[in-house]
């Protein structure tokens, strides 16, 4: 049983790990948001793992649901799909490798030699289900001890909401305006002037 | 399940997905995958606080209740974020983190 739980362990980390690393490197941005969804996937299933059911729903459904369509709607509404010749990485890439590197480092050390954590020992015989708090005792929380959260948590929600859509649609409101009779003229003008500048340029070409 | 697993190897795979996406959100040249990043990040903090629920205090529910509190704020994030990206979009006519420098002295 054990031996079990460590192979899906490490199928479930190599996923992760793997999926995020193909994030992160892949070019066509629309690759790296379906692996990204692969390692939401990854992550949902640690989850049922650690026995967190209802965290491993709440992922699939707000992240694997919400979130990466999300993105890739936002991949889709500005185009550049692929980038196809255009440099991946910023110009200063190594550097956000040696700080990522050095942290992992900086974290690792601690992580691995100062073993102090006070693991509670399991208690009755083997095979015995330990005592989990599961989503009763979150109903619970969410309406007592942790009720001004809560609400703080629902008036960040709407906030965004509302964010979102005032920065996203300002320009195409002011886009949709009507014009005015002299601003037609000058873009029916506009628009005639550039004909005639292609059409001069196609008579160069000839 | 916690005797099968150390809670150091859970804590590992956290660290190690964080550092992948701080790469990601500092290096990529496009704002959606530095969005990306961010969001990895925001996964392997999830991680710990469900390890650390797991391993010391089952008993308990705060871990998960910050766990869904962390995804409540990357769900905000993420629509913002987004927004954003569509409205310097519209104005910049790009969203490579490097060309939109307007703020430049």
């Amino acid at each position: 049983m054990d031996l079990l739980i460590q192979i899906i362990f490490g199928l479930l980390t190599a996923l992760i790990i793997g999926a995020a690393m193909m994030v992160v490197t892949v070019r066509n941005i629309i690759h790296a948001a379906l692996w990204l969804i692969a390692s939401f996937f990854g992550v949902a299933a640690l989850y049922l793992l650690l026995e967190a059911e209802f965290i491993a729903v709440v992922q699939v459904l707000v992240y694997i649901g919400a979130i990466s369509i999300l993105i890739l709607f936002a991949i889709m509404l500005t185009r550049h799909i692929s980038g196809e010749g255009e440099r991946l990485l910023t110009r200063h890439w190594w550097a956000a490798a040696v700080v990522a590197l050095g942290l992992f480092g900086a974290v690792l050390l601690p992580t691995l030699a100062g073993n102090a954590w006070g693991i509670p020992l399991p208690t009755g015989p083997a095979g015995t289900p330990e005592p989990l708090s599961g989503v009763e005792e979150l109903g619970r929380g969410f309406v007592s001890e942790f009720l001004l959260h809560f609400e703080v948590a629902g008036v960040l929600l709407t906030v965004a909401l509302i964010g979102a859509i005032v920065i996203a649609f300002e320009e195409r409101s002011r886009r949709r305006r009507v014009l005015t009779l002299a601003e037609e003229h000058t873009l029916n003008q506009r628009q005639k002037a550039s004909a005639e500048r292609a059409a001069a340029a196609a008579d160069m070409a000839d | 399940m916690t005797r099968a697993i150390p809670l150091e190897a859970v804590l590992v795979v956290a660290a190690a997905l964080f550092c992948i996406g701080l790469f990601g959100a500092l290096s990529r040249r496009n704002l959606v995958g530095v969005l990306m990043g961010v969001e990895l990040m925001l996964n392997s903090a999830n991680i710990n606080l469900v390890a650390f629920w797991r391993y010391l205090e089952p008993r308990f529910i705060t871990g998960p209740t910050f766990a869904i509190f962390i995804i409540t704020v990357a769900a905000a994030e993420a629509a913002v974020g987004l927004a954003m990206i569509i409205a310097i979009y519209r104005s910049w006519n790009t969203v490579n983190a490097d060309s939109v420098d307007g703020l430049r002295g």
